[in-house]
C-alpha cells in the first residue's frame, strides 16, 4: 500500500494509532485520542464547523493535527471551506464549531505566531520591499534598532533571491517576485507556523515551478511548520508530508451533506524529492491518480 | 519628441488665443458711443446745464471700461509695491491676499483637524456611517454664505465669521473623501496588519492613512477649490481687508482696471493652490 488512507465512514473502527492521528477522530475515541494529540500535535483542529445557514453547513466536523516541522496540503474544490480553514487558523475568521488548538493554546485571534502568505500577496503599494519587510519585522521587535532590523530585512530578502530588488516598490516586480515578497515577509518574523493560501495560484507555470523549489528549500532549512492550501496536485505531492482531501456540501438523497475532510493522504515519497525528478518516483502516479480521482469523482458527486 | 511636439502647438494656439481676446478687448474698448447729435438748436444755457447734470453734449462719449494698457499699467503699479499700507481703505494686494490666504489656510486647517479623525472614524464604522449619513447630506448642500449670518452673532468677529465659513465650506468634501478612502482599504491589507498584530494607531497611520491618501488628498483639493471660491464672496460680505473686499472697494471706487487686476490675481492664485495639491496628490499616489 503505498500511503495510509482511510475514508471517513470507516473511522469509527479502532485505529492504530498512527493512523488514527490523522484521521478525525470520533467521539467515543475523543477523550483517549486528546491526550495522545498533546504530545505530538503541535496544531490541533477539533470538530471544526462553519455554517452560514444553521441548517447548512459548508463544513462540520473537521479535525486534523500537524506536528512540528510537518508540511501539510490541504485540496479540495472551490467553496469547500478550505479558505475558511485557514482563515480560522490565521485567526481572521471565526468557526460556527469547534476549536482551534496551536501549541496548547485555543487560537483566538490573529497572532505573531502565525505567519500568513496571501493569495494576492498583499504586499502595501507604497513601500518598498524593504519597507515592506521592515514593517513586519518591526511590528515582531518593536525594540530593535534600525540597523538590527534591515539586517534581519536583508537576510530574508536574500533568502528568496531579491537582494537586487530590495528598493523596489511591489508594482516594479512581477508576479513571482512579489510573492516571493511575500514570503520572505512571512518567514522574516519567524513564526511558529506558516499559513499559506494559495500562494502560487495567480503565478505561471515555470515561475511557479522555480518558487516551489525555493519555499521547499527554505522550509526544509527552517524546519518550519506549513499548513498549506493549493489546487495542484502535483505542488501538493511535492511539497507534502501529508495531503488533506476535502469534500464539498452537497444534497444527496433529499438531504444536505455538509463538506467535511473525506481523507488523509500521506505522501510515501522520500523527503529529499525535488520537483525535476518527482514523476520518476516509484508510487508518484499511484499517489497522484488517487488524488485527481477523488477530485473528480468524489469530492463533489454523490 | 512627440509631446513637447504637440506642447508647442498647444502654447502658441493659447497664445493665438489670448492676442485675438486682448484685441477684441482693445477695440470694444476704444470705440467711441455715438454722443453729441442733438447739440444742434440748443441755447447756450441749455447746453451750460446739460454740462452742469454731466451730461455733455459736446464730450465724446467712451464706454468707460478699461482698455488692456491700462490694465497693464495698473498691474505693473500694483506688482511694483504690493506691501504698502496707506489705511483700511489702501493696501497693496500683497497684504490683502496675505489675509485672504490667511483666513482660507486657518479655516482650511481647522477643516482638516476636523474631517480627517471624523472620517476615519465614519470610514472604519458602518454604525457610525449610517449615524451621520443624514446630518452630512442635510448641511453638505448649505451654501457656506447663508451660515454667515449666525457666524456674526455668535461668534461677534468678522474675521473670525470669515473663517468659519471656509472652514464650513471645505469641511464636507473631505470628510466624505476620507470616510470613503478609509472604507475601501483593501481588506488585505488589513489582514496583513492584523496579523502582524500592529497596534491601532500604528495601523491607522501606516496602513489606512498612505492607503487612503490619494482619495484624501483628492478631498482636499476639492475642498481648497471651494474654499478660495468662498472666501472672495464672504470677504465682500464682511469687508475690512482680503481679495475679496479689495475687489468691492475698487467697485465703490468705480475703478474697474483694479477690478480687472484683483480678478485675475484671484484667477492666478487659486492656480497656484491647486497646482500645490496637484503636487501633494502626485507624491501620495501609489501604483498597484
Amino acid at each position: 500500500m503505498w500511503s495510509e488512507t482511510t475514508e471517513r465512514e470507516l473511522t469509527t473502527a479502532p485505529l492504530p494509532a498512527a493512523v488514527a492521528k490523522l484521521l478525525p477522530i470520533p467521539s467515543e475515541l475523543h477523550a483517549l485520542q486528546t491526550k495522545a494529540n498533546a504530545m505530538t500535535g503541535f496544531l490541533k483542529i477539533e470538530k471544526l464547523g462553519k455554517a452560514y445557514q444553521s441548517d447548512k453547513p459548508v463544513f462540520s466536523d473537521v479535525s486534523f493535527t500537524i506536528d512540528k516541522g510537518e508540511f501539510v496540503c490541504i485540496i479540495g474544490h472551490s467553496g469547500c471551506g478550505k479558505t475558511t480553514i485557514l482563515n480560522v487558523l490565521a485567526g481572521l475568521d471565526t468557526a460556527t464549531a469547534g476549536h482551534a488548538f496551536m501549541d496548547g493554546r485555543e487560537i483566538a485571534g490573529p497572532s505573531l505566531e502565525r505567519g500568513v502568505v496571501f493569495q494576492s500577496h498583499a504586499l502595501m503599494p507604497w513601500l518598498t520591499v524593504r519597507q515592506n519587510i521592515a514593517f513586519a519585522v518591526h511590528s515582531r521587535w518593536p525594540d530593535w534598532k534600525k540597523p538590527q532590523v534591515n539586517e534581519h530585512v536583508e537576510k530574508h530578502v536574500g533568502m528568496v533571491g531579491l537582494l537586487h530588488a530590495i528598493d523596489k516598490k511591489p508594482s516594479q516586480l512581477s508576479g513571482g517576485m512579489k510573492q516571493r515578497v511575500g514570503i520572505a515577509r512571512a518567514f522574516a518574523i519567524q513564526p511558529k507556523m506558516l499559513l499559506l493560501d494559495e500562494p502560487f495560484g495567480a503565478l505561471d507555470a515555470l515561475t511557479r515551478g522555480t518558487i516551489q523549489d525555493e519555499l521547499m528549500g527554505i522550509v526544509r532549512q527552517t524546519q518550519q511548520t506549513v499548513f498549506m492550501i493549493t489546487h495542484d496536485v502535483d505542488e501538493a505531492i511535492l511539497l507534502s508530508d501529508r495531503i488533506l482531501l476535502m469534500s464539498n456540501g452537497n444534497e444527496s438523497g433529499g438531504h444536505y451533506v455538509p463538506g467535511g475532510l473525506a481523507e488523509v493522504v500521506v505522501n510515501p515519497l522520500p523527503r529529499e524529492r525535488t520537483r525535476a525528478q518527482l514523476h520518476h518516483l516509484p508510487g508518484y502516479y499511484d499517489m497522484r491518480n488517487h488524488i485527481v480521482d477523488f477530485l473528480v469523482s468524489r469530492a463533489k458527486a454523490h | 519628441m512627440k509631446s513637447t511636439h504637440l506642447n508647442l502647438r498647444a502654447a502658441m494656439v493659447s497664445l493665438l488665443m489670448f492676442l485675438v481676446f486682448l484685441g477684441a478687448w482693445q477695440l470694444s474698448a476704444t470705440a467711441p458711443s455715438v454722443a453729441g447729435a442733438a447739440k444742434a438748436g440748443m441755447t447756450a444755457e441749455e447746453v451750460e446745464y446739460l454740462k452742469m447734470m454731466g451730461k455733455d453734449p459736446g464730450a465724446v462719449k467712451s464706454t468707460g471700461f478699461p482698455p488692456p494698457l491700462e490694465v497693464g499699467k495698473a498691474m505693473v503699479g500694483h506688482l511694483a509695491d504690493p506691501f504698502y499700507d496707506k489705511g483700511p481703505n489702501d493696501k497693496g494686494i500683497g497684504i490683502q491676499l496675505a489675509h485672504s490666504l490667511g483666513r482660507v489656510g486657518l479655516g482650511f486647517l481647522l477643516a482638516v483637524l476636523v474631517a480627517l479623525p471624523v472620517g476615519f472614524m465614519i470610514g472604519m464604522s458602518p454604525l457610525m456611517r449610517k449615524a451621520f449619513d443624514p446630518f452630512v447630506q442635510v448641511l453638505k448642500p448649505i451654501s457656506p454664505l447663508a451660515w454667515m449670518p449666525l457666524a456674526l452673532y455668535t461668534l461677534k468677529d468678522s474675521d473670525v465669521s470669515g473663517i468659519f465659513v471656509i472652514f464650513i465650506c471645505s469641511v464636507w468634501p473631505m470628510l466624505i473623501n476620507t470616510a470613503f478612502g478609509v472604507s475601501a482599504v483593501k481588506r488585505d491589507w488589513l489582514n496583513v496588519a492584523s496579523t502582524l498584530e500592529v497596534t491601532p494607531l500604528r495601523k491607522a497611520f501606516l496602513v489606512i492613512l498612505p492607503a487612503a491618501a490619494p482619495t484624501i488628498v483628492t478631498g482636499m483639493r476639492i475642498s481648497m477649490g471651494i474654499a478660495w471660491l468662498v472666501i472672495v464672496a464672504a470677504e465682500m460680505l464682511v469687508g475690512g481687508t482680503g481679495v475679496g473686499y479689495f475687489v468691492w472697494n475698487e467697485w465703490n471706487n468705480l475703478s474697474l482696471v483694479n477690478v480687472i487686476f484683483a480678478v485675475l490675481v484671484i484667477g492666478v492664485v487659486g492656480m497656484l493652490l491647486d497646482l500645490a495639491f496637484a503636487q501633494l496628490q502626485k507624491a501620495v499616489t501609489y501604483v498597484e
